[in-house]
Parts: structure tokens; sequence; C-alpha cells
């Protein structure tokens, strides 16, 4: 039995189909990245495995994790899953965490909620957290708010909270994407250490070709919310099928070749 | 939380008003509630400062009790109305879509209704007292905090760390205590603070009618409205009890405008 199994999901606004009968299993302990451009319907279909989608959404399919039907249950039962079987990381570290309450506190949330475990025992796990999630002077980084702290230690604290529980799944959404360059490079190699030494899954949406190879083994190439391609990372290299798959590739191709070039360029 | 001009200048307003309010307890030059028919209207002079009404009754004296009366009433109105508005607003922003439109239409109702007419009709009911103008008042004001409560209660549900937060397993409960409250506990303080200007204004203008606070009970409205009928003998007479009206709701309005300035999260987020 696969750990997420996803059969048919559609996922509509009005009569607008933006997921549209997609279906793909996850093992446990691997990870698999969906790709595509904006309004692809990659995060709307992570928002429905959390059972994320707004009440306007109506969903449709079948989702199963662990064995159970995600789309048959109450927002309770889902809420004592969310951050506790399954974590999420989102794409805006700064509005992603409450501005008025201290950052220590917000990872110390889910242990209470899930492990009945008090705010003050909850700081001490939060320390280590942020030593986990290698955050320098973690003592002063728990008492501070969001706005003192920088996108790349944001972007840490919102990884520390999502492995607050040790989740069987992380669901990864665009987590680097608001981040600078080099911070982007340390925060992903973080998670993959984390990730690989917890034996958690991943799921890791982006947009961004050459960061899901190095993050995932297998590629959901979704366009117009349906999966138009499932491949392994280097079959996908190798012998892309379809033609957005191919595109993407060209593209990723074009700014390596840019890049090379300026670089023989200034040498 | 950083002090500013205006909120000073309320807050220093406000201060003389509860002063009055509090000084009405221990000590008042005169009882204000001695006639004197001796005294009748006479003009401000040593031994009675703002002078005496038509029934030679200190006017000093009555405007330092009256400050607790009025502030009784607007005080225990915008508890009744915030937490009526803080309830029904926060309610509404998080029931489902079906019970919201309904929730939305009481709100409004209320809102159209003049809450001098509310108290009337309440009046005619149970009879003027203080009490029915607490709770005409009350209840008036709690729609406006209602319906500002569910607007800001609706874009803090669409903040990004809400949904954060849901994806951590926190349920109802707790997203609208660790989340709403505490991010639109800036938002209740203006109002609160405006709530208290208006109330004083409503109890003023219900004890003008004679629907708040009963005579002899010393209350600004009823003053304004005895002074009144001797405007032409002594326009004088009408000053102090307007005069300590404006001073009570420029003070509670300037302390809802520097509460803003001074705990706007935006401008607060701009500083650091």
């Amino acid at each position: 039995m696969s750990l997420l199994e996803v059969r048919d999901l559609v996922v509509m606004f009005g009569d607008k189909r933006v997921v549209d009968g997609i279906s793909f299993d996850l093992e446990a302990g691997s990870r698999l990245g969906i790709i595509g451009e904006s309004g692809s319907g990659k995060t709307l279909t992570t928002l429905a495995i959390m059972g994320l989608l707004p009440d306007t959404a109506t969903v449709s399919g079948s989702i199963r994790f662990e064995g159970q039907e995600l789309l048959e249950r109450t927002d309770a039962q889902l809420s004592s899953l969310r951050g506790n079987r399954m974590g999420m990381v989102f794409q805006e570290p700064l509005t992603s965490l409450n501005p008025l309450m201290r950052v220590g506190k917000q990872i110390a949330m889910p242990l209470k909620i899930h492990r009945g475990m008090p705010i003050k025992e909850g700081l001490a796990v939060a320390l280590q957290l942020c030593e986990t999630v290698g955050l320098p002077d973690p003592e002063r980084i728990i008492r501070s708010y969001p706005h003192q702290l920088s996108g790349g230690q944001r972007q840490r604290i919102g990884l520390a909270i999502a492995l607050a529980c040790d989740p069987v799944l992380l669901i990864a959404d665009e987590p680097t994407t608001a981040l600078d360059v080099t911070v982007q490079k340390e925060v992903l190699k973080l998670m993959n250490d984390l990730v690989a030494s917890r034996g958690s899954s991943l799921i890791f949406v982006s947009h961004d070709l050459p960061v899901i190879a190095t993050m995932t083994e297998s590629v959901l190439v979704m366009n117009t919310g349906a999966i138009v391609e499932h491949a392994k990372v280097g079959e996908l290299f190798a012998n892309p099928r379809h033609d957005y798959s191919k595109k993407l590739i060209a593209t990723a191709q074009h700014a390596d070749a840019l890049f090379t070039t300026f670089r023989a360029g200034t040498s | 939380m950083k002090l500013n001009r205006t909120l000073l200048m309320g807050l220093a307003l406000v201060g003389f008003t509860l002063v009055l309010a509090v000084l009405s307890f221990v000590w008042t030059p005169y009882d204000p509630l001695a006639m004197d028919p001796e005294l009748s209207i006479t003009k401000p002079s040593p031994e009675h400062l703002l002078g005496t009404d038509v029934f030679g009754r200190d006017v000093l004296s009555n405007i330092i009790v009256g400050a607790r009366s009025t502030l009784t009433v607007a005080f225990f109105a915008v508890l009744i109305s915030m937490t009526l508005g803080v309830l029904v607003g926060v309610g509404t922003a998080i029931s489902p879509k079906w019970a919201q439109t309904p929730a939305i239409f009481g709100i409004d109702i209320v809102l159209a209704l003049p809450s001098v007419l509310f108290a009337i009709v309440l009046a005619a009911v149970y009879g003027p007292s203080t009490l029915t103008a607490i709770i005409a008042i009350g209840v008036a004001l709690s729609a406006a905090v209602g319906q500002v409560t569910r607007r800001e209660t609706n874009a803090v549900l669409q903040a990004d760390y809400v949904m954060a937060a849901t994806s951590s397993g926190a349920g109802k409960g707790r997203i609208v205590r660790r989340h709403v409250l505490p991010n639109i506990r800036a938002s209740l303080f203006v109002q609160a603070s405006g709530a208290i200007a208006v109330a004083i204004l409503a109890e003023s203008t219900l004890s003008y009618l004679g629907l708040g606070t009963l005579p002899p009970t010393p209350s600004w409205g009823r003053m304004l409205a005895e002074s009144q009928q001797y405007l032409i003998v002594d326009p004088i007479l009408a000053l102090w009890p307007g005069l300590v009206i404006v001073i009570a709701v420029l003070g509670f309005n300037l302390t809802g405008d520097g509460l803003r300035e001074s705990l706007d999260p935006t401008l607060r987020r701009s500083e650091s």
C-alpha cells in the first residue's frame, strides 16, 4: 500500500475545472516533484491533499493517505492529521508566520495541538528544532517576532514548524521562490538532509526544473490542470515525451547555455 | 506602544473627565441636589464658581456628579456593544457561507435603526431609566462594531499565516483565539474609544429627551435641556454642560485616533 494514493482528483471553482482528474501514488520515503507553470494546478493539488482548499472549491475523486480516505473526513478529523502526520512549508515565509506571535511559540503550537505538550516544554523542543534547521543563536530566535528575522531564517522557522511533530509526509510549495539564490541553495540542502535523515516522504512543488531535479526522484509535469507526464527525473531529462516537458527542459538548458556563454565571456 | 501627540491630548481630556467622575464620589463643592430659591440663576461667583441653575443648585457640583452618570452609561453601553459586536462579527466571519448572508442582513438592519428611536421604544416598554439607556445605546452601537469586526476578521482569515496554522492542525477555536483576536486587537481598541465618544453623545441626547438618566440624578444631557429654557436669561448656563460633553467626546475621539496611529501594525513594522 502506498503512503498516498490520489485517484481522479478533480478540483472545480464554479464550473471551471482547475485540477482535471489527476492520479498518482507516493510510496513511503520517496520524493515526488510537481512542476508546471502558474495556474497549472500544482498548488491546488497540494492544498487538496492537506484539505486546505477554500469553501468555494468542489473536490471529487479520491485521496487516500495511510489507507484512509481524506475527502470523506470532517475538518476536525483532518486537523488531527495536519501538522501531525503531514506538514506543509509555504511559499512566502513572512506572511505565513503570525506577525504578532513570537516564533518560538509558533513552533511549539503543533506540539501543543497534537501532543498536548505545554508551551513551556514546547519551547525547549523549539530550541532544539531551531538548531536542527541551522538557525544560529536559537535562544534569541525563539523570542523574536517574524519581522525581526531575515527571509531565510523565517523559512527555516516554517520548516521547523512543519517538522515539529515528525510528519511522514512533507509538502513544500515553492518554498524557496521568495528567497535569494544563495539562501535558496542552503534551505534546499537543509530540506534535503532533513527529509533523508527522518525518512519522510516529500512532495516538492516548483516551477524551477533544476531545483526539482536536485530535490526529487520522480516528477509530475502538470499543464492546465492535468498531468502531462510522470517520469523519473533522469528519464525526463533524457527522453521528454510531452511537448510541454520538452519546452521546460529547453528553457532550462537555454538558461544554462546562456550562463556558460556569459561565464566564458567574462573569464 | 509609542505615544503620539494626538494620543497624549486625548488621554489628557479623558483624564480630566475621569477625574471629575472620581472626584464626585469624594467631594463636591455643594450638595448637587440642594436647592435655594434665593440663588436662582446667579452668575459665576467665588462661592459658586460656575453659578447656579434655576433652582439655585450649584452648577459645578452638578457637572462633577454628572460626569459619573455619563461615564457609567457610556462605559457599560460600550462593554455591551463590544462584547456583542465582537461575538457577532467574529461569529459571522467564521460561520459557513449560507449562514453569513442572513447575519450580515441582521447587522445592516440594526445599523439602519436610529439608536434614539430604539431607546424610545425601549423606554416606552420598560420606562425611561439609566439601564434602558445603557441597553439601547449598547445594542445600537454593537452593529457598527460587529460590521467592522467581521471585515477585520475576514481579512485575517485570508492571511497566509492562518492557512499555515490550519496546516499545523489548528482548529477554528484556536485560530480565533491565537490569530484573529490578537491581530484585530488594535482595531478593537480604536473602535472602543470611538464607541465611548458616540455613547457619551447618545447618553446626553437620551437624557436631553428625558429618556435616559432620571431626575434628580444629575446628568449633562438633562442639564443642557433644562438650561435651554433660560437661554435668554442666562446663556452661560448652557455653556458648562455643553463644554464638558465636547471635552469628553473630543478626548475619546482623539484617544481613538492616537491609538490607531500607535497600534497600527503596518506602521510599527516599518519602524523596525
